[in-house]
């Protein structure tokens, strides 16, 4: 076995966990930490936050750790306080089930009552896992939201232009010199659609090349994959199909 | 062979011997003689010398003279085809004294109907696994199924204490000592180093001082007849394969009646079986066996081989078990053997007749596995054996037992955890340790005692813990089992048979046109399809190998310190073949040689960078982890460090400047045993090496399901790694009882931090540093690793930063990517 050491890595790139992207004319940027930004508008977007997914778990005897939902409101909290968006919009499947909100710990609770009441505007879209998003954490829910040119919504509709969505957990894998593999959340964009990663801790990843995702898309699409900090594009020629998942 | 038989042998059973013109060893009637005593037993013997007889025979003698209902006899092996085999060898004895016994297996592959028969009408003598045994004892029914039992037999022992698998089957064998008091406990072992280790784990109360077991040592055959290969071919530097030495071997073959071909690894398997057909003018019927073959495959060369129609087989462990050929006449091991525990019970393969010596061949791959081969001679000759130190029982496992035994019964936590601490693995669990590890089982351990509400455990008014509900039990009956690998993936024929199974990183390395190796034939890759590799016969272009992981096992320290003494001493030079001598002759001369006991760092240039070599000889694993911790502590004083490989014998970095007093860095201050502390910490948290730990981990406890294969579902049904609940649970409950065990586990194993820690207390004040203008002689074998080797993870952010690049390079001819400042290119 031979290694490189870590500390030898150059000190991350800042302009690595940003790339630009267009659709529909909205000038946007994906951010290495998986949301999306569009200044013009002031919106900042998340998908998939599953919260409570950990005692969801927990409840049917998997002893999953109960932090997810603390460490991805840990993330979404520095992200909103980097960014200071006026508009926050959450894709559907905030909530990992109806009964989320019930489970929550308190504080965890007061934390998401602050992030929405912090934001000018605070959206929960409805996804399959949240068809009633809990009441009296803040913010108000739709099936869909529209701005300008722009759709945001949960599940992608085939042949929608200018569609933003989630529920797929879109990720990407490839494979380097050296036969170093790598795989990783990512957004996935063929200039008409723009599929959002999960933000979620406990949120796994669907591979871009399956038919469930690469259908939905033209027959050359970007992925975006977000890894270690950064964000990196590539042609779907250049990915790896997963074997057996 | 008409001896007078033993009184205790009644006349039945002595009539069979005689009828078979035998008669029965020492060893076999010392066990008859422990079992009427009632005493527990420990037989070492080499293989073969009727050893399984000798474990069986007390049970089918006690049957014959009472014969009686009920278990009688549990006969435990790590192999299930082993259990259906001895159960096959014991139906001949049995059927030819016409006894009123009953012997039947149970392992996973068991038919339902037929395991429910066997709970409600069990055989005499059943045989098993530890993970069958498990499930046998989570059911309520257990009190009944073993009330009577009377004697458990452990095969193999060797191979099982010391592994999760072994602290499952400890476990469960207190169960079974609480469940039947009388039952005595027999275990069956190739030669050890340390047999008291195995008399601790056998004993009922784990603990050697009060051992109650009795230890019979079978009759040890005639000296070992073994040879290293000195071949006529110029002894390469490097590689591990020792194609350069295969037409000799193949001579071998061909003066022997069956040849047995060890090697170390799946792929040097499929390598060597290769090379062999290309030489094999006669077409001698000469086959394949490892552990990724289709079982079927594999049941064809052993039967194949015990009619006698093969010449060779080529084999990996996956043969070092079980099945005896007393055909075999000469074993040959490829490459290096590692160890000479692992040396010795190879060679036992051969030549079961224990009068007649073993023949065996050792062929070196490279220089340095000539030295090694030699000490490994001299530790067969000398009778010496390493002797691992025992590690504590898994945390994982417990916790696995603790539902289990939940399962079968509400328990007081008192009583469970006094049985637990007779069981040898778990002697020194103190009352702390093991109600941590009730709390997990019961709502997960987390602080903040956040799944009070979902409890899989419930204390009742009687003070005993009952399991909340028959789903848990259906969990825990699911998840049974220590045994955790990497995914595997089907490869089958288009339109044919299963070959076998791979693991599922090597697939996804392949694209399809890809050739491969695999049951010893070329297939060319052809995708995925529904959980399958599918692949053709033929194709061209480089064929890949599959890399299998955790194929390689470190040198032994036994055997590290038996190749230092060799090199040090010139007067052991005389017996090795001229390449190695004049190699270690030009070493001398040009720099100096290891000593015994301190180490030797070389330092030189080459291609404009500063190589460091350090003779360490502790293994592959502990210098992975010096080479991550070194370089760590060369970026902190400026040395630049570039990258570094790892053998099993010594750890060469490469950097941009030379460690020199002036950058505070001189030896004694670089190897220095501080590198331990935070160094160690850190690195341990990002270690990829630890995730895999954990995965293995959090599986064994219950945390994660294992993935079953078919189970998976197509499109949204979305798996997530163990990688983020790693994540999240070490930064937010560092200090959780998983992770404690995931750093225990890795400390011993993948990153053997133990011995890295011995290594450096041994040396200190003992470092040579010679600083040489050109590479040395004994450093020319690991500078040709460079580049051969696969790359770390760390490397990741160079690559993709690479691969991003050289695709707008390829996109853009005329934009020229900004570059990073050097650090990190793949050679040196």
């Amino acid at each position: 076995m031979s290694g490189f050491p870590q500390t030898g890595a150059p000190a991350c790139r800042t302009d690595d966990s940003r790339a630009a992207l267009t659709l529909c004319g909205a000038a946007l940027v994906a951010d290495a930490s998986g949301a999306l930004l569009w200044p013009a508008e002031g919106v900042l977007a998340v998908a998939d936050l599953h919260l409570e997914k950990g005692s969801a778990f927990a409840a049917r005897g998997r002893m999953l750790p109960p932090y997810d939902t603390r460490a991805t409101l840990d993330r979404l909290a520095a992200l909103i306080e980097r960014e200071t968006p006026a508009r926050v919009l959450c894709l559907g499947d905030s909530f990992h089930d109806r009964r989320a909100a019930e489970r929550m710990a308190p504080g965890d609770v007061e934390r998401l009552r602050g992030l929405t009441a912090a934001v000018a505007e605070w959206v929960w879209i409805t996804g399959n896992h949240d068809p009633e998003p809990p009441q009296g954490l803040g913010g108000r829910a739709v099936a869909e939201c529209r701005l300008g040119p722009l759709v945001f919504r949960h599940e992608a509709q085939p042949g929608a232009v200018g569609e933003l969505s989630g529920h797929l957990h879109p990720a990407a894998a490839l494979v380097l010199a050296g036969r170093q593999r790598v795989r990783d959340r990512c957004f996935a964009t063929d200039g008409a659609k723009l599929i959002l990663p999960a933000f979620g801790s406990f949120t796994g990843g669907l591979n871009v090349l399956n038919p469930a995702i690469s259908g939905l898309l033209a027959p050359r699409f970007e992925a975006l994959l977000t890894t270690r900090g950064r964000i990196h594009r590539f042609p779907c020629e250049r990915l790896s199909p997963d074997a057996g998942r | 062979m008409d001896a007078p038989l033993p009184a205790l042998i009644p006349p039945n059973v002595a009539a069979w011997f005689r009828s078979k013109g035998w008669a029965p060893h020492a060893h076999q009637t010392a066990m008859v003689e422990a079992a009427e005593r009632g005493d527990s037993a420990l037989l070492i013997a080499p293989t073969g010398g009727g050893k399984t007889l000798a474990g069986f025979l007390p049970s089918l003698i006690d049957l014959a003279e009472r014969p009686r209902e009920g278990l009688h006899t549990l006969y435990i092996s790590p192999l299930k085809a082993l259990a259906v085999d001895i159960q096959r060898n014991l139906e001949t004895p049995i059927a030819e004294m016409r006894l009123p016994i009953r012997a039947e297996t149970r392992t996973g592959d068991t038919p339902e109907a037929k395991r429910r028969r066997q709970r409600a009408h069990p055989p005499h003598i059943l045989m098993t696994t530890p993970e069958s045994l498990a499930l046998l004892l989570s059911y309520a029914d257990a009190d009944r199924l073993f009330r009577g039992l009377r004697c458990v037999i452990v095969d193999e022992l060797h191979a099982l204490a010391g592994t999760k698998r072994g602290d499952l089957l400890a476990l469960g064998l207190a169960r079974l000592s609480r469940l039947a008091p009388a039952a005595r406990r027999v275990g069956l072992s190739a030669t050890v180093a340390e047999p008291d280790r195995l008399l601790a784990w056998l004993s009922r109360n784990g603990r050697l001082e009060a051992s109650d077991v009795r230890l019979v040592l079978g009759r040890s055959g005639a000296q070992a007849d073994i040879d290293i290969l000195t071949t006529r071919e110029r002894l390469p530097w490097g590689g591990r394969t020792a194609i350069h030495a295969l037409g000799e071997v193949y001579e071998r073959i061909r003066r022997h009646r069956t040849t047995l071909i060890f090697v170390n690894t799946r792929a040097q398997a499929e390598l060597v079986f290769q090379a062999l057909w290309k030489v094999n003018d006669d077409t001698l019927p000469i086959a394949l066996h490892h552990g990724s073959l289709a079982v079927e495959q594999r049941r064809k060369v052993e039967g194949a081989m015990a009619r006698g129609e093969l010449r060779a087989v080529v084999a990996t462990s996956s043969l070092d078990l079980g099945i005896d050929w007393a055909a075999v006449d000469l074993v040959v091991q490829i490459g290096a053997p590692k160890g000479s525990s692992r040396l010795v019970q190879r060679i036992g393969r051969a030549n079961h007749r224990l009068d007649e010596p073993s023949r065996a061949l050792l062929v070196p791959a490279n220089r340095f596995e000539v030295l090694e081969c030699r000490a490994a001679l001299d530790a067969v000759h000398e009778h010496t054996l390493d002797g691992e130190a025992p590690r504590p029982g898994g945390i994982d496992v417990l916790a696995q037992h603790i539902l289990g035994m939940a399962c079968a019964a509400p328990f007081r936590p008192d009583d469970l955890y006094e049985e637990v601490v007779s069981a040898a693995p778990y002697a020194a669990l103190s009352r702390d340790a093991f109600d941590d590890v009730l709390d997990f089982v019961t709502t997960g351990g987390y602080a903040l005692g956040a799944y009070e509400r979902f409890q899989r455990l419930r204390l009742r008014e009687d003070g005993r813990m009952a399991i909340a509900g028959p789903a848990v039990a259906r969990q825990y009956r699911m998840n049974v089992g220590t045994i955790t690998q990497e995914a595997l993936l089907r490869v089958r024929m288009a339109r044919g048979p299963v070959l076998g199974e791979v693991e599922e990183y090597f697939i996804q390395g392949l694209t399809p046109g890809d050739t491969f190796l695999f049951a010893g034939q070329l297939l060319k890759f052809l995708g995925v399809r529904e959980m399958e590799a599918q692949v053709a016969k033929g194709g061209g272009g480089d064929p890949k190998v599959p890399a299998y992981a955790g194929g390689r096992l470190p040198l032994t320290t036994h055997l590290a310190d038996r190749v230092r003494a060799m090199l040090a001493d010139p007067a052991q030079w005389d017996g090795l073949p001229e390449d190695v001598s004049e190699w270690l002759r030009l070493q001398r001369a040009r720099s100096v040689l290891p000593s015994r006991d301190g180490l030797l760092v070389e330092t030189f240039p080459k291609d404009g960078k500063r190589y460091l070599v350090a003779y360490a000889f502790e293994g592959r694993n502990a210098h992975q982890t010096l080479g991550m911790l070194l370089t760590r502590r060369m970026e902190r004083v400026g040395l630049g460090p570039l990258g570094f490989v790892a053998t099993d014998y010594v750890l060469a970095v490469w950097s941009l400047r030379s460690p020199s007093p002036e950058h505070g860095a001189d030896m004694d201050a670089l190897f220095d045993q501080d590198m331990l502390g935070d160094d160690l910490e850190a690195w341990m948290d990002e270690s990829s090496m630890l995730r895999r730990t954990f995965r293995n981990v959090a599986l064994i406890a219950g945390v994660i399901d294992r993935r079953h294969p078919g189970q998976e579902k197509t499109g949204r049904q979305v798996t997530f790694s163990s990688d983020l609940i790693y994540d999240v649970l070490r930064k937010h409950d560092p200090g959780h009882v998983l992770l404690r065990a995931t750093r225990a586990d890795a400390a011993g194993g993948l990153t053997d931090v133990r011995r890295l820690s011995d290594f450096l207390a041994r040396v200190r004040g003992r470092i040579v540093h010679k600083d040489l203008d050109r590479i040395s002689p004994l450093a020319v074998p690991v500078i040709l690793e460079i580049g051969r080797e696969k790359i770390d993870g760390s490397a990741t952010d160079e690559l993709l930063a690479a691969a991003a690049d050289a695709l707008v390079a390829e996109a853009m001819p005329e934009f020229d990517p900004p570059r990073e400042p050097e650090p990190g290119r793949l050679t040196p």
